[in-house]
């Protein structure tokens, strides 16, 4: 493991009971960069966003995070890697009986001594980078898709995270909130000189905002290269996925038995 | 082809074993709110949050339901004692009603089913909405976070709810007997002062009360806790804690009262 890497995933595999999820992945996230990892539904991405975090264990191989291997760390060396880590939920995952600004302080005050009005100045600061300083005192049921985004992002980042990881940041927005949204992952990153990690299958958003981009297929790591490089690729994977291509490497289909066969025209069955 | 009777003996089986599995899985969770109650007793204002959403919930099913049971007792009371002529003992047969079986009994029922399940379905939301993930990898306890402060909110407001409820139900048996029917207010009042013994009635029904409220509590949690996290999950999770704490509720009551009254009289 190189110093240069906030993240490394070494040779990881993965199952849920007897599936097998991730196929041996070895990938590298190099401190200070936005990198993504992309691929289809179901691929396992949000799987190794929890490997990352600490709450699911790899089969085989290691994730280290900061030279750490998360899997080694008890369960106090977890909570303190993971302290240094913000993590923007699918939906969001706001606390529901929670105000705005509550969710946004509750890291603060949960894992600082900080008093009050230190906690009410950090939480105005946060809120105001996402654009929603005005909207402190609202119930996350009150907000829209986009703004309950912004929340959960501005609570991801309450603590100056190290590491930022978004999960299907652009999931179900607007082109507009879409944007914001996208811009806000660059700038975060390189305001606090953190590192962020971007799951998604949204490729036009992210290639605009990322440095590097890892496509994940059927549990192995198919192609990586700069946003560049995957435009120009014309490996049949990612120039399906870069051009949103129904059919190609990944099938449009789910497996099934030949379709002659399931309408029984074979004759046999008839 | 194994027999019906082989299949039938299999279910059976496993249907044990599934069951001892998951008490074993709630035993375990219980233990856990245990241990990680101390940060919860440290921050009383999210226990007495708690105590606000769960005690002031169910006040007013529990002020009224005992109201109306307090007058039942005392009309039912009344036809019976009089055909003794001892009319005037109706106080000491509606307090000890209450104070020994209903109040803490049917109060926890009402618990159960107001508060029990509104504490399912808002942990099993905050499951399934990833909320608690989340609290996670906030290097945040769920357990201790959520679980705890609503765990001892649910085990201070039933006795104080069960106490409310027996007092409305005292109230509506004094307005029963002695305001409508016309029992004498004077022996009323003296023979249940006289009667109601603070350790027999008083402190058991507290001790009852405690105890169910113990049990409500706990596994209102855990089947939210333990709800797939979908919304049929959620749902299903929500009635299991209603028919589950009643009949917990039931055979808890038959239990203590075997330990607490049995040999006396
Ligand atoms: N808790 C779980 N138990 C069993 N299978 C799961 C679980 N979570 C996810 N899966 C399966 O693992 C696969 C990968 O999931 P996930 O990482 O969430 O995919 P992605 O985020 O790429 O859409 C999916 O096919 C999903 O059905
Ligand atoms: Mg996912």
């Amino acid at each position: 493991m190189t110093a240069d890497n906030l993240v490394e995933f070494q040779n990881v595999s993965f199952s849920y009971g007897k599936r097998p999820i991730l196929k041996g992945i070895s990938m590298a996230v190099p401190r200070g960069k936005v990198v993504a990892i992309m691929g289809g539904s179901g691929c396992g991405k949000t799987t190794m966003l929890r490997l990352i975090g600490g709450q699911i264990r790899p089969s085989v191989g290691a994730v280290a995070v900061d030279g750490q291997r998360v899997h080694e760390l008890d369960a106090d060396g977890l909570y303190q890697m993971r302290r240094r880590m913000g993590m923007l939920f699918q939906f969001g995952a706001l606390f529901t009986d929670m105000s705005v600004f509550d969710n946004v302080a509750f890291q603060m005050r949960e894992h600082t001594d900080l008093s009050e009005s230190v906690i009410r100045d950090l939480v105005l600061m946060k809120l105001h980078a996402v654009g929603l300083r005005g909207a402190r005192d609202l119930m996350p049921s009150e907000l829209s898709g986009g703004m309950a985004r912004r929340v959960a992002l501005a609570r991801a980042v309450a603590l100056d995270p190290m590491l930022i990881m978004y999960d299907e940041p652009f999931a179900g927005l607007d082109p507009i909130s879409l944007g914001v949204i996208g811009n806000l992952i660059r700038r975060l990153n390189d305001a606090l000189g953190a590192t962020s990690i971007v799951v998604t299958h949204d490729v036009h958003e992210s290639l605009e905002i990322v440095d590097y981009v890892y496509f994940v297929s059927d549990g192995v790591i198919v192609a990586q290269g700069t946003p560049d490089e995957m435009r120009a690729s014309d490996k049949p994977f990612v120039h399906q996925f870069v051009h949103g291509e129904e059919d190609g490497p990944v099938p449009f289909h789910y497996p099934a038995s030949a379709y002659g066969e399931d309408l029984r025209l074979g004759g046999k069955h008839a | 082809m194994p027999s019906r009777f082989v299949k039938g003996v299999r279910r059976i089986g496993h249907r044990t074993i599934n069951s001892l599995l998951r008490l074993g899985v709630a035993s375990r969770f219980f233990v856990l709110v245990l241990l990680h109650s101390g940060s919860s007793f440290r921050r009383p204002h999210l226990i007495i949050k708690e105590l606000f959403s769960t005690g002031v919930l169910s006040l007013i099913i529990i002020l009224v339901s005992g109201l109306f049971v307090g007058m039942v007792l005392g009309m039912q009371g009344y036809d019976t004692l009089q055909r003794y002529g001892s009319e005037e003992a109706l106080g000491v047969m509606v307090a000890l009603s209450l104070v020994r079986e209903l109040g803490p009994v049917v109060a926890a029922l009402l618990f159960a089913s107001r508060a029990g399940s509104a504490i399912t379905a808002e942990i099993g939301l905050m499951k399934a909405t990833e909320q608690l993930s989340a609290m996670e990898m906030m290097a945040v306890n769920p357990i201790a976070r959520v679980v705890a402060p609503r765990f001892w909110a649910g085990v201070l407001s039933m006795p104080l709810l069960a106490a409310m409820f027996s007092a409305m139900g005292v109230f509506g048996g004094y307005l029963v007997g002695v305001k409508l029917i016309g029992v004498d207010e004077g022996s009323f009042w003296s023979q249940m002062q006289s009667a109601v013994d603070f350790q027999q009635d008083i402190v058991n029904g507290i001790i009852k009360s405690f105890v169910f409220g113990v049990a409500v509590t706990a596994i209102a949690l855990f089947e939210g806790y333990d709800a797939p996290p979908t919304a049929e999950g959620v749902s299903g999770a929500t009635t299991r804690t209603v028919v589950t704490s009643s009949l917990a509720i039931l055979a808890l009551d038959f239990v203590l009262t075997a330990f607490m009254f049995r040999g006396e009289g």
